[in-house]
Formats: C-alpha cells, sequence, structure tokens
C-alpha cells in the first residue's frame, strides 16, 4: 500500500518587492498510517507554511507551485478545490494550532462548535451529534465534558481549551492530524499530559500525527521519525533513535548544543549566532552556511546535496558529501 | 470581554436609563398588546356632531373630532408604529449584514464597489429618497412603508459589519473553522457575525427610534399610514386644526411619539454603555 501522505517538492511563491519570496522550497516529506513525523525548526523556517499547505489553506498572496505535489491517498491536494478540497479539511486532515483561546469562536459554547464540526463531515441527527461531542470530549481527556460541552471557550483553563480544540480537530475523524506547536503556550505538566493524550489517540484510532514543533526535547519519545527544518528547506530527516544518537548535519547539531540538560553546567550552552536568515536574504549555496561553524568554502557558493544516511534518512550537506568520496 | 448577549443585556438593565427607556417600552408594548379587547374600536364614530371632547372619566385621552377615543387610537396606533419600526430595522439590520459580510470577506473590488455604493447612499438624505419611492403609490401599502424604511436604513449597519469582519477575519479561529472544512457562508453566517451582536443590537435598537420618528414624519405628512389605520403622526395631522380649540387630541399621539422615540434611545444608550468595559 502507498504512503499516507507524499509531499515532492512543495515550494511556497510569495510576491516580494523584487520577484519572489521562497519561504518553503522543495520540502518533500512522507507519513505512513498511524506515524508521527516531527517537522522541526526555529520560527520562520516555514514549518507552519507546510502545514497549511497540505489543507490548502496558504494565505494570500501566497502560491503552491505548480510543480509541487501533495498526495493524500494518492490524490493531488493542491489541485482540489471547493467542496472536494472543504471534504479533505476536517474530513480527511485535522488540524490544531497554538493558541487554543483565540482557535476558538468566541461566541460560540465548545459543544456548538464541536457539533458543528462534526455534523459537517458526519450525517446524524442533532442528537446523536450531541452525544458523539460529548464522548468525543470524554476521549479528548476531559475530566467533566457534559459541563465543556456548555462552556464558552473563555471559561475554560488552557489545558482543557486546547483539548477542545483537539477533539474539534478528530471530529471529522481524519486520518492525519498536523499539531502546529499544539502544545506551546502549555505549562510542561499539562504539555505532557495533552501530548499524551494525541499519542493514545493516534494509538486507538490509527492516525497519523504530524507533530510541527520548534522544541527538539518534546520530540524525544513521541515521534517514530523527525524531519528538521531551516530557512525553507529540510535539513536533515532521520528516525528519532539516529537523530539523537547522532545527529547528522551541522544545523541539528548546533541545536542539541542549545539545548540544557542536567548534567552539564548552565554556561555550556552554545547558542547559535546570529538569525535565521529571511526569505529574501537566501543565496546560493547552504542556506546554514553563515551560521555554520563547520563550513567549508564550496557551502557559500554550490547548493548541497540531499545526502542519504540510512534508509529514511538523510542530510542536506557537502560534509557526508565529500567524505564519501 | 462581553460573554453573552444575555450579559449584555443584564448589564443594560442595571444602567438607569436602560431600566427607565426598558421599563417604559415595556409598558406601552404591553398597552399595544392589550388594546383590542379592552379598549374602543379605533373606528368606531359614536356621535359624530359631537365632535372633539376632553378628557373625562369615559375617555381619559378626550376624543378626536370625529368623536373617537384618543387613548383607544393611540394605544392602536403603537402596534402598527412599533410593528412597522420593528419590520423595517429587521429589513435593514439584514441587509447591512449581508452587504458588510461580503464586503469585508471577499475585500478587493466587491468590498471597493459595495463600499462606494454606501458611500454614495449615504451622501443622499434619507427623507428624500423615501419621499421619491412613496410618490409611486396613490395609496400606500403598509408592506410598501416597511420596505421602504427598511431599504433605505441598512448603509451604516453594513459598514458597521464589514468593519468587524475586518477585524476578525486574520483571528487564528476563522483560519482553524476554515481549516475543519467550513464553507465561506458559514464561516460568515456563524463565526464571524456573531460578534458583531452586540454593536447590531446598539444599531437596532437607535434605528426603531429613528424609523418611528420617519414614520410618524411621514404620516403628518400623509406620505404614511393611511387612515382610516390610526397612527401617531397621522393624528397629530388630523389635529392640527384643532390644535388650540381642542389641544389634547394633539398632546396624547405627540407625547407618546416623544416617548418611546425617547425610551428607545435610552435603552440605545445603556447598551452601547454595557458595551463597553470601560464603564462597567
Amino acid at each position: 500500500m502507498s504512503s499516507l501522505l507524499e509531499v515532492h517538492d512543495l515550494t511556497i511563491r510569495f510576491p516580494a518587492l523584487s520577484g519572489y519570496a521562497v519561504p518553503v522550497s522543495a520540502v518533500s516529506l512522507r507519513l505512513e498510517r498511524g506515524e508521527t513525523l516531527a517537522l522541526v525548526g526555529e520560527s520562520g523556517s516555514g514549518k507552519t507554511l507546510t502545514g497549511l499547505a497540505l489543507l490548502g489553506l496558504v494565505p494570500h498572496p501566497g502560491r503552491v507551485d505548480s510543480t509541487s505535489r501533495v498526495l493524500l491517498d494518492g490524490v493531488d491536494v493542491t489541485r482540489l478545490t471547493g467542496d472536494a478540497l472543504r471534504a479533505i479539511r476536517g474530513g480527511r486532515i485535522g488540524i490544531v494550532f497554538q493558541d487554543a483561546l483565540t482557535s476558538l469562536t468566541p461566541v460560540l459554547t465548545v459543544g456548538n462548535q464541536l457539533r458543528e464540526a462534526i455534523t459537517a463531515h458526519r450525517r446524524m441527527s442533532a442528537q446523536a451529534a450531541r452525544d458523539a461531542a460529548v464522548a468525543l470530549l470524554g476521549e479528548v481527556g476531559l475530566p467533566d465534558p457534559a459541563s465543556t460541552y456548555g462552556a464558552y471557550p473563555h471559561e475554560l483553563s488552557g489545558g482543557q481549551r486546547q483539548r477542545a480544540l483537539i477533539a474539534i480537530a478528530l471530529a471529522g475523524e481524519p486520518d492525519l492530524l498536523i499539531a502546529d506547536e499544539a502544545t506551546t503556550a502549555l505549562d510542561v505538566t499539562v504539555q505532557a499530559q495533552v501530548l499524551e493524550t494525541l499519542d493514545r489517540l493516534r494509538a486507538t484510532r490509527g492516525m497519523a500525527i504530524l507533530l510541527i514543533t520548534h522544541d527538539l526535547g518534546l520530540v524525544a519519545g513521541r515521534a517514530d521519525r523527525v524531519a528538521v527544518m531551516y530557512a525553507g528547506q529540510i535539513v536533515e530527516e532521520a528516525s528519532t533513535a539516529s537523530l539523537f544518537a547522532a545527529p547528522a548535519h551541522p544545523y541539528t547539531r548546533a541545536l542539541f548544543r542549545a539545548i540544557p540538560r542536567l548534567e552539564n553546567p548552565v554556561d555550556q550552552l552554545i547558542p547559535i549566532q546570529g538569525n535565521v536568515p529571511l526569505p529574501e536574504e537566501w543565496h546560493v549555496g547552504c542556506r546554514f552556511q553563515p551560521r555554520c561553524g563547520e563550513a567549508l568554502d564550496r557551502c557559500a557558493t554550490l547548493d548541497p546535496p540531499v545526502v542519504p544516511l540510512a534508509p529514511g534518512a538523510s542530510s542536506r550537506c557537502w560534509l557526508p558529501a565529500l567524505r564519501d568520496q | 470581554m462581553i460573554g453573552s448577549l444575555g450579559e449584555l443585556l443584564r448589564r443594560a438593565w442595571r444602567h438607569p436609563s436602560g431600566r427607565w427607556g426598558g421599563g417604559v417600552l415595556l409598558l406601552i408594548g404591553i398597552a399595544a398588546l392589550l388594546a383590542p379587547p379592552f379598549l374602543q374600536d379605533p373606528a368606531a364614530m359614536r356621535d359624530v356632531v359631537a365632535g372633539a371632547t376632553g378628557p373625562s372619566l369615559a375617555h381619559p385621552f378626550g376624543t378626536d373630532a370625529l368623536n373617537r377615543d384618543i387613548l383607544s387610537r393611540v394605544a392602536n396606533g403603537a402596534r402598527v408604529s412599533l410593528a412597522v419600526a420593528g419590520l423595517a430595522v429587521v429589513l435593514s439590520l439584514s441587509v447591512g449584514s449581508a452587504v458588510g459580510l461580503i464586503a469585508g470577506y471577499a475585500g478587493g473590488w466587491v468590498d471597493a464597489v459595495l463600499m462606494r455604493t454606501v458611500d454614495a447612499a449615504l451622501a443622499i438624505p434619507r427623507l428624500f429618497v423615501i419621499l421619491l419611492l412613496l410618490v409611486v403609490w396613490e395609496r400606500i401599502p403598509l408592506v410598501a412603508l416597511i420596505l421602504v424604511l427598511g431599504t433605505t436604513g441598512w448603509f451604516a449597519t453594513s459598514r458597521l459589519v464589514r468593519g468587524e469582519v475586518l477585524r476578525l477575519r486574520h483571528e487564528p479561529f476563522v483560519l482553524a473553522v476554515e481549516g475543519l472544512g467550513a464553507t465561506p457562508r458559514r464561516t460568515l453566517v456563524r463565526h464571524l457575525l456573531p460578534n458583531a451582536a452586540g454593536p447590531l443590537l446598539v444599531a437596532a435598537t437607535l434605528g426603531v427610534g429613528d424609523v418611528i420618528l420617519l414614520e410618524a414624519g411621514l404620516s403628518f405628512l400623509g406620505l404614511g399610514i393611511q387612515p382610516p389605520t390610526p397612527s401617531w403622526g397621522g393624528m397629530v395631522l388630523d389635529a392640527r386644526p384643532l390644535i388650540v380649540s381642542a389641544p389634547w387630541t394633539a398632546l396624547f399621539p405627540g407625547a407618546a411619539i416623544v416617548l418611546t422615540v425617547l425610551s428607545v434611545n435610552l435603552v440605545g444608550d445603556a447598551l452601547q454603555a454595557a458595551l463597553d468595559p470601560r464603564s462597567a
């Protein structure tokens, strides 16, 4: 059977003063049924835009290149419009955003919004939809589903809101759930609980999860594979275990050095110098080169190749490419 | 933030002008509803030759030139006035909301065309347009009066709703709703419009006051509600020759207009105050 989701050369352009800005360039991803893939990157790396593109939600005036393909069970989502696209949104792919308070309509009760999401994709009576809504609220781990059902978003705590949002995203029984920084706004303890819930739902529903996050620490033990994104490109892809054991790309290694560890004193934290370049500032050669401690001469002038390191693992870097020669 | 419409109404009620205006309006509404079974038929002319008689026990507001009971006619006039104003405002809110939602959501040239049309329409005095439209009929049907009042009152509402859509359309919840497969219509009507409920309620209340005044003015000019249907404006018109000899014939319908419009505007003010968190 083919993969649930295959993204080939996803490129998103925005018109800029001179020509185009390309915040997502030639991103390719593959996601199997029931698998969790983490898409890790700093702000501005294009990870959120990549997630939105899977739903055909790239904000105006952005455009997905016609050579890009987003195949959901072999159907190219980028070619869909109207009702066919709306059937995918929520029905095949659910999405959970970071800010749960502003992601819920403030003037409608949680139950109202949840029931709406259910009946948008499944035909059922009002009473059945109500029962299904309360059941979903229980399934995402809300302690008192019946009272949450009647509550307005502002009456819930941050963790409750996030769970309600997950319930809404699950309402259409999607095969893929995109969690875009879905736990970033929460306390670490609540964050762990919500991730636990997501993992349980993945297991019970056989659903795939695309975990979009800037937090490498969150990925360990949750994701099967990790794709590291930098400046609109995927720079490294590997299984979670091998990425944590032996990060291949200099950027990934730099990220690990920037994570505080209990066994090391804090002054050994090594920040990555500089900032992620803006799409307008990208030039030929490796996009990480200006900040890379291991850069070679050619890195500034020649695009690095994507080097396969193991089955399903690769690094976009000149170093392993040259080592093999 | 105001959580719900119920809370908005409660806060408006706590405001003194909300309580006074709301109370008086409630009394007028009750009088209008109870008028027919208890009061004399407004069209009944008992003894035309007797003419206008002053207030008495039998006729607390007196009688008019045709010896009809003024209390009964004022109460029945309230039915007509409130019904016309209510329906006209519902109509203008619907049209205004629809235009505002479409303009704000579509943006671009759709927005430009709609809003420039509204600008142009707002530049023409409303009464002038209404008079032009109403001369089409020899005897103006009530439905026509409602339609004309309704379709000339939505311009400001459309701006209000458009502003609300522009404010909210880039909020994450709109993206979230679209990400769940909602159609544009559902996004607009179910998720954006309810956010404008508060300001719309204020606009509606103030609009009712406007329309009552307009309708009274039109009836006074003979272009509004047609006799023998009692209307406050029409009663003041009929009372004109008697203003010195029988002042009560003009006083009571006139007072009804003033009292109603005043209470409606008081309620509007209270709602506005309740919407503004700084006034709490």
